[in-house]
């Protein structure tokens, strides 16, 4: 599976959801298929786009919240992980494509190349519930029941090292941040019943 | 060790330690009063009181961290869902932040209230703190963020509300540098 076949088939759950993802082939590829005001992407800042995530989600406990994150990134905060696990937001799903390398800065392999296992480090740390998928059905499908669980979620998407030839897109990093705050102070539960 | 039993281990060292309970609580209530609703923040000794208010405050949501740098992260994404937050650490972990600062807070413009406890000062004991005493001015100097020192009562609530001002009207970090003055209560 390739990260973007797999941000294609659950592009359409991410309409009314807010997204934190991290930067580079995240950031582009998600772009790529149809940037939303309720999209952010941390195009720096390695490993705290989990942290932005968490503090989204224990401020808007009505809104569901996903992080596209990565390998490279996770690995720079595995600390992190231990602070969403006891927190557990239940508004809150982490994604984590990992490409086992650090595909954005050349393709150097990282540590899940050589074992390291993020699902399990992250079900270590505490978090409730916690998954690795191979294909794109498995994908969606732990996608879509993390979103219904109504717990912390990781679902760890092993995808292929590949991603796009450039990484830098149009959207300017303060347009992005300021519309997505709009958006934030604009958005209304969807569901007040949840 | 669980949550109950790391409170109560807290609070007795608390109880012990010359760390002034009643500077404590007047920092906490002037945070309060600037409508801060979340605080980040990594236990150290001069912490100990205001960690402990903010856990037994039930309009505050306290986040422990297991490093510094993820308060900014969590900070950001707090301003961005509309909520007032603060940092609170010692000064060895402002400089475990200055990644997340530079490239999260500076890079998108976000307002950082942090209050950092200035270890290292005159007066310092622990062989231990006193490096990072002597670079935190010249690191906050050199990330151009705004700082003040809290070291007497009668300016604390002026100042912090001051510093909150400041980073929303410029959407940028600033730092309140806590005191052995204002902190420590030592014959």
């Amino acid at each position: 599976m390739t990260r973007l076949e797999a941000l294609q088939t659950v592009y359409s759950r991410l309409h009314d959801r807010i997204v934190v993802t991290i930067m580079g082939a995240v950031a582009a590829e998600l772009q790529s298929i149809g940037h939303r005001p309720n999209f952010f992407y941390l195009q720096h800042a390695m490993g705290l786009a989990s942290s932005m995530g968490l503090g989204i989600a224990l401020s808007r406990p009505d809104r569901q919240v996903i992080v596209l994150d990565g390998d490279g990134s996770v690995l720079m905060n595995l600390g992190g992980l231990t602070t969403l696990a006891r927190y557990r937001p239940k508004n809150l799903v982490h994604v984590v494509f990992d490409n086992e390398s650090l595909l954005s800065v050349g393709g150097f392999p990282t540590a899940t190349s050589t074992g390291s296992d993020l699902a399990a480090i992250a079900k270590a740390a505490g978090v409730p519930r916690t998954t690795t998928v191979r294909t794109i059905e498995a994908f969606r499908e732990a996608f879509d029941e993390a979103l219904a669980a109504g717990e912390l979620a990781s679902v760890v998407a092993k995808v292929e090292p590949v991603g796009p030839s450039a990484f830098v897109t149009g959207l300017g990093l303060l347009e992005n941040r300021f519309q997505f705050q709009r958006y934030l102070a604009n958005a209304v539960d969807p569901d007040p019943a949840r | 060790m669980g949550e109950a039993a790391e409170w109560f281990r807290i609070r007795d060292a608390a109880d012990m330690s010359p760390v002034s309970t009643a500077n404590s609580r007047l920092v906490y209530d002037a945070l309060k009063a600037c409508g801060v609703r979340l605080l980040s923040a990594l236990p150290e000794t001069w912490l100990v009181h205001l960690i402990r208010l903010a856990e037994e405050d039930p309009d505050m949501t306290l986040v422990r961290l297991a490093k510094e740098e993820e308060g900014v992260g969590i900070s950001a994404g707090a301003h961005l869902a509309g909520v007032k937050s603060a940092m609170l650490m010692q000064n060895h972990g402002l400089l475990a932040s200055i990644n997340g600062i530079v490239s999260c807070a500076q890079l998108y413009r976000i307002p950082l209230l942090m209050l950092i406890s200035h270890r290292g000062e005159f007066g310092e004991r622990d062989p231990w703190q006193t490096e990072g005493g002597a670079v935190t001015e010249d690191i906050l100097r050199a990330l151009r963020i705004p700082s003040a020192f809290l070291e007497h009562p009668d300016h604390v609530a002026r100042r912090i509300a001051q510093a909150q001002t400041l980073a929303y009207a410029s959407n940028k970090p600033v730092a309140l540098l806590l005191r052995r003055d204002l902190m420590f209560e030592e014959s």
